[in-house]
C-alpha cells in the first residue's frame, strides 16, 4: 500500500527526512519480528530520537487516524511488532540512552531502546543488576520487555519485569504523556502499573523506564543433574522446590534438546541421558553451601544418573552455553522451528511432556523441550520444513493443541512471549468471552479509536467463534483444507 | 478442601442491589475499616465464602476464598514451611484474604519482598452488575490477556468482589535473627542505605527511638557471619517485635491518632515535623502521630506521598489522589467493572 503523502509529508517535517522511511526497499527490513512466519512490509517506518518526536508522531497518526505499532528491536517471538496495514512503524531503538543509574535507591531510569544487557552492564560497577534476562537479552529493548512483561532462566527467585518495574512514562495515542507506577513502588490510587506491564503497546508506548536494581549475588553455583527418564526428571523439580530451596534458575532439556545442544556447543551434556536439569543456587556463601548439599541429595534421592557441580566460573559458562544455545541448535535439525510458550502448573510437568510426545508422534513432527522448569514454563520446539506442503499448518495446528493441553491442566498459553498476532486463536480457549470484553473495554479506555498495535493480544468475540467453530476436541479440523488466518 | 462456596449467595446479592442501585460497603473481617473514606452502604459479607481451594507446596502457590480468614491460611502456609512472603498486617483475628489484598497492605518484609500485588497470580471476582470473572492464574508466569489480577490489589474493592485469589507463596527460611542497634534518625538513615546496598539478607527494618532493629533470615552461619560484620544485640523474641510493628501494638502507636503513613523515598530526610517517626522498610515507610495536614506538603517535598491511616472520626480524604490523567483512568476503569457504581463507592476518594 502506498502511503497517505500528507501523513508522509506532515512526518517528515516533524522528524525530518533522517527519521522517516517510506521506500519499500528501506521499509522491508522492519517486515517482522522474531516470528517470521508472518511478515508485513510497513508502510512508513519512523525513527523517533527523543520523547517529544514520538509525541509529535502519535499526534500526526491521531488526526490521520492511522494506526501505530511500536517495535523495540524487533525480537519478540509472537508478531507483536508486525506491521498492520495504512499505518505507521514506531521504532525506539534511537531512544538508547541510560538516563540515570543511582546506586542509593538502587535504580536505573532509561530510555525505551536501551537494551536489557545495557542495564546490568551500566549497574555492575555498583555491585548491582537489573534482574530479568529473558534469553534475547543482548538485543532486546527494555521497552518491548515492558511491553511483553519478559521474564528470562531467573524469574522463580527474581520476578519478571513486572516484579522489577517501578514506574514507566507513556506516551498515550493522543501523544500525551503519563506517569504510571512510582520510583517508591507504590504510587497513589489504583495500581495501574500491572495493567501496562505486558500490554503488547496496545494501551500506550513506553518513552521511559524506571527499573529496581538488586546486589549481585556473593556466591553462585551451578548443579547439573542427567537422568533416564523424562518424567523422574520433571518429578526432581517438584521435589527441589518444596523441599524449601529457591534456585536462582531451574532449567530443563529433553534428549533430542540435549543432544542438539552439545552438538553444537560442546558443554558436556551426557549423549545418552534422557533429560538433564540445570539447577543455579545463588546468595550468601554460607546460605548457597547448604543449599548446595541438600540439592544435590535431593537430585540423587529422585533418581538422578550423574549430579555434577561446576567446579569453577568457566566450566559454569560451558554447562550454560548449551542451554542458552539450545534454540540455534535444535533449529539445525530441521529446516523450520515453531517455538511454544505455555505454561502449566509444575505438578503436570511429566505427564504433559508426556502428552506432547504422543502428540508429537500422531503429527509426525519432532518435538525438542527445553524450558524453565522452576517455573512450569515450557518451550516446546517443534520441528518441521516449511517448504513441505502443509507442514507450516500442521506444526501451527500441533502448536494450537500443546497450548490446549496447557490451558487444560490449569496454565496459560503464554508465559513469556505474548500473544501478539500468534496466539490470538489459543487465547478463546483461555478466556470467555466476558473476559474478553473487558480486556477490550480496558483497550478502549486507553485507546477509544483501536490505533495503538490494532488486532494484537485480544482476539474479537467473533474470531473466537470461528475458532471455536474451526477446532473440535483432539485437535481435529474438521476443514483442514480451508486456510486459516 | 474445606468451607462454603457462597459465590450464588453474593452473586443474588450483588445483583439484587445493582437493581435496586442500591450502594454496596464490602465486608469481610471488617478489620480494616479504619482505613480508606466512610462508605454508606448497606453491608455485603464475604464471610461464608470460605476455604482454601488449593494448595500444593511443590507449586509455591495457594488459591482461597475471599471470606477465608488469613489465620486459616498462614497456618496451613507454616504447616508446610511456608508463608506470606509479604507478611500482610492483619488488624485482628477476623482479617480474611479477600480484604487483606484489597487494601493491598504488606508488612515489615515489604522492603525485601516487595508489594502484595507481586504475589497476586490470579483472581476470580463479582464485577459490580454480577458477572463472575477470572483473571491471571495459577501459575508464576502468565501474560495472556491485560494483567487484571493484579490491579486489584489495593483497589479496596472498588473494582470487584474478590471470590478467589491465587497467590504465590515462598518456603521459611531456615533461621532468623533480630538485632537491635544505637542510632539516631539520621544516622539509622545512612545505616540502612548502606546495608541495602550489600547483599545481606536484610528482611525487615524499623526504627523508633534512637534505636534501630534489623531482621536477618538464612542459615545460622550466615546469620553469625551478619552479627559479626554489623554488631548489635540479639531481640530475643523478635516474632513478637515484629508481630507489635505490623500489627500497630508497639508501644508507637498507642493511642496515638491521627495516624499519618509516609510513603518517602528511602533516604529522604524528612523536614522535621514536631514528632519523632516510626520508621519502616529501610525508610520508604514511615509513621507519625500528628494532627495536622500540613503532613501532606512535607510527604510532597519529601517526594513521596502521605496516607490518613487512622483518624478519631470519618475523613474525607484519607489518600493522596493522583494526577489528573490517572484519574480519568480510575473512572474508565471503574465503569468497565462497576458500572452501576454500587461496590465501595467513595472508600477511595470522594468519587472513587
Amino acid at each position: 500500500m502506498r502511503p497517505d503523502t500528507t501523513l508522509l509529508r506532515e512526518l517528515l517535517a516533524a522528524l525530518g527526512p533522517d527519521a522517516v522511511l517510506s521506500a519499500p526497499e528501506s521499509c522491508v527490513a522492519f517486515e517482522c519480528d522474531a516470528l517470521t512466519a508472518h511478515r508485513r512490509t510497513p508502510d512508513l517506518v519512523v525513527l523517533p530520537r527523543n520523547t517529544a518526536e514520538i509525541q509529535a508522531v502519535l499526534r500526526i497518526a491521531s488526526t490521520h487516524g492511522a494506526p501505530v505499532v511500536a517495535r523495540g528491536a524487533g525480537t519478540g517471538l509472537s508478531g507483536g511488532a508486525l506491521p498492520v496495514a495504512g499505518g505507521i512503524l514506531l521504532v525506539l531503538s534511537r531512544l538508547n540512552r541510560i538516563l540515570e543509574v543511582d546506586p542509593q535507591r538502587r535504580l536505573a531510569r532509561v530510555q525505551p531502546g536501551v537494551t536489557n544487557l545495557a542495564i546490568s552492564e551500566a549497574a555492575a560497577p555498583h555491585g548491582l543488576f537489573y534482574a530479568p534476562d529473558p534469553s534475547s537479552q543482548v538485543a532486546c529493548t527494555i521497552g518491548g520487555n515492558v511491553a511483553e512483561n519478559s521474564g528470562g532462566v531467573h524469574c522463580l527467585k527474581y520476578g519478571l519485569t513486572v516484579h522489577n518495574l517501578l514506574e514507566v512514562r507513556v506516551a498515550t495515542c493522543d501523544g500525551e504523556l503519563l506517569t504510571i507506577g512510582s520510583p517508591l513502588g507504590e504510587a497513589p490510587g489504583l495500581s495501574l502499573l500491572p495493567l501496562l506491564t505486558g500490554s503488547e503497546g496496545m494501551l500506550g508506548v513506553v518513552v521511559e523506564a524506571t527499573v529496581r536494581l538488586v546486589p549481585l549475588p556473593e556466591r553462585v553455583e551451578l548443579v547439573m543433574a542427567s537422568f533416564d527418564e523424562v518424567a523422574r526428571c520433571a518429578d526432581a523439580v517438584g521435589h527441589i522446590v518444596a523441599s524449601g530451596i529457591v534456585p536462582a534458575g531451574l532449567e530443563m532439556m529433553d534428549g533430542l534438546a540435549l543432544r542438539a545442544a552439545e552438538a553444537f556447543a560442546k558443554c558436556g551434556y551426557p549423549q545418552d541421558a534422557a533429560a538433564v536439569l540445570l539447577c543455579e543456587l545463588d546468595g550468601l556463601d554460607h546460605d548457597v553451601q547448604q543449599q548446595l548439599e541438600d540439592a544435590t541429595g535431593l537430585l540423587r534421592r529422585s533418581g538422578a544418573t550423574t549430579v555434577r557441580v561446576a567446579t569453577d566460573a568457566a566450566e559454569r559458562a560451558r554447562m550454560w552455553s548449551g542451554r542458552k544455545a539450545a534454540f540455534p541448535a535444535v533449529g539445525r535439525l530441521a529446516p523450520d522451528y515453531y517455538c511454544m510458550d505455555g505454561t502449566i502448573p509444575r505438578r503436570h510437568l511429566a505427564t504433559v511432556l508426556g502428552r506432547i510426545e504422543a502428540m508429537s508422534r500422531v503429527a509426525g513432527l519432532p518435538v525438542a523441550n527445553v524450558f524453565h522448569a522452576g517455573d512450569g514454563n515450557l518451550h516446546p520446539l517443534i520441528l518441521f520444513d516449511a517448504g513441505r506442503p502443509g507442514e507450516l499448518e500442521r506444526a501451527e495446528r500441533l502448536g494450537a493443541d500443546i497450548l490446549e493441553l496447557c490451558v487444560a491442566v490449569g496454565g496459560t498459553v503464554t508465559g513469556e512471549h505474548g500473544v501478539g498476532i500468534e496466539k490470538l486463536g489459543p487465547m478463546c480457549t483461555q478466556f470467555g468471552p466476558a473476559e474478553l470484553e473487558v480486556f477490550h473495554a480496558i483497550k478502549r479506555a486507553f485507546d477509544p479509536h483501536g490505533r495503538l498495535n490494532p488486532g494484537k493480544a485480544v482476539p474479537t468475540l467473533a474470531r473466537c467463534a470461528d475458532y471455536g467453530a474451526m477446532r473440535v476436541h483432539g485437535g481435529k479440523l474438521p476443514h483442514a483444507h480451508l486456510p486459516r488466518f | 478442601m474445606t468451607g462454603h462456596d457462597g459465590t450464588a449467595e453474593i452473586t443474588d446479592r450483588v445483583r439484587e442491589a445493582t437493581a435496586r442501585r442500591t450502594p454496596l460497603r464490602i465486608v469481610g473481617g471488617d478489620t480494616k475499616r479504619f482505613l480508606g473514606r466512610e462508605v454508606a452502604g448497606e453491608a455485603l459479607r464475604t464471610t461464608g465464602h470460605t476455604g482454601i481451594v488449593s494448595y500444593d507446596p511443590a507449586e509455591l502457590v495457594l488459591t482461597a476464598r475471599g471470606g477465608t480468614p488469613l489465620r486459616e491460611i498462614e497456618a496451613a502456609l507454616a504447616e508446610h514451611g511456608q508463608r506470606l512472603p509479604f507478611e500482610p498486617p492483619s488488624f485482628g483475628d477476623a482479617a480474611t484474604v479477600g480484604g487483606t489484598v484489597a487494601c493491598g497492605l504488606a508488612g515489615p518484609a515489604r522492603a525485601a519482598s516487595g508489594p502484595l500485588r507481586d504475589y497476586v497470580l490470579g483472581v476470580r471476582i463479582l464485577s459490580g452488575d454480577g458477572r463472575a470473572l477470572r483473571f491471571g492464574g495459577e501459575v508464576m508466569k502468565n501474560v495472556a490477556g491485560y494483567d487484571v489480577a493484579r490491579t486489584m490489589a489495593g483497589a479496596f474493592g472498588t473494582l470487584g468482589v474478590l471470590l478467589d485469589v491465587s497467590l504465590k507463596v515462598l518456603p521459611r527460611p531456615p533461621a532468623v535473627r533480630t538485632l537491635s542497634l544505637s542510632f539516631d534518625q539520621a544516622g539509622a538513615l545512612a545505616e540502612l542505605e548502606r546495608l541495602s546496598r550489600t547483599a545481606l539478607p536484610l528482611t525487615a527494618s524499623c526504627w523508633t527511638g534512637g534505636s534501630l532493629t534489623l531482621r536477618f533470615e538464612g542459615t545460622e552461619r550466615t546469620l553469625d557471619e551478619v552479627q559479626r560484620r554489623i554488631g548489635g544485640t540479639i531481640v530475643e523474641d523478635g516474632t513478637e517485635f515484629w508481630r507489635s510493628v505490623r500489627e500497630h501494638a508497639h508501644p508507637f502507636f498507642a493511642a496515638r491518632t491521627p495516624l499519618w503513613r509516609l510513603h518517602v523515598p528511602a533516604a529522604a530526610s524528612v523536614s522535621t515535623p514536631p514528632v519523632e517517626p516510626l520508621i519502616e522498610w529501610n525508610g520508604l515507610q514511615r509513621w507519625y502521630a500528628l494532627d495536622s495536614t500540613s503532613i501532606l506538603a512535607i510527604a510532597a517535598a519529601a517526594g513521596g506521598h502521605a496516607t490518613l491511616f487512622r483518624c478519631a472520626g470519618p475523613a474525607e480524604s484519607v489518600f493522596t489522589r493522583p494526577a489528573e490523567a490517572a484519574v480519568r483512568l480510575h473512572a474508565s476503569l471503574k465503569t468497565i467493572f462497576d458500572p452501576a457504581g454500587i461496590l465501595n463507592p467513595g472508600r477511595m476518594y470522594p468519587d472513587f
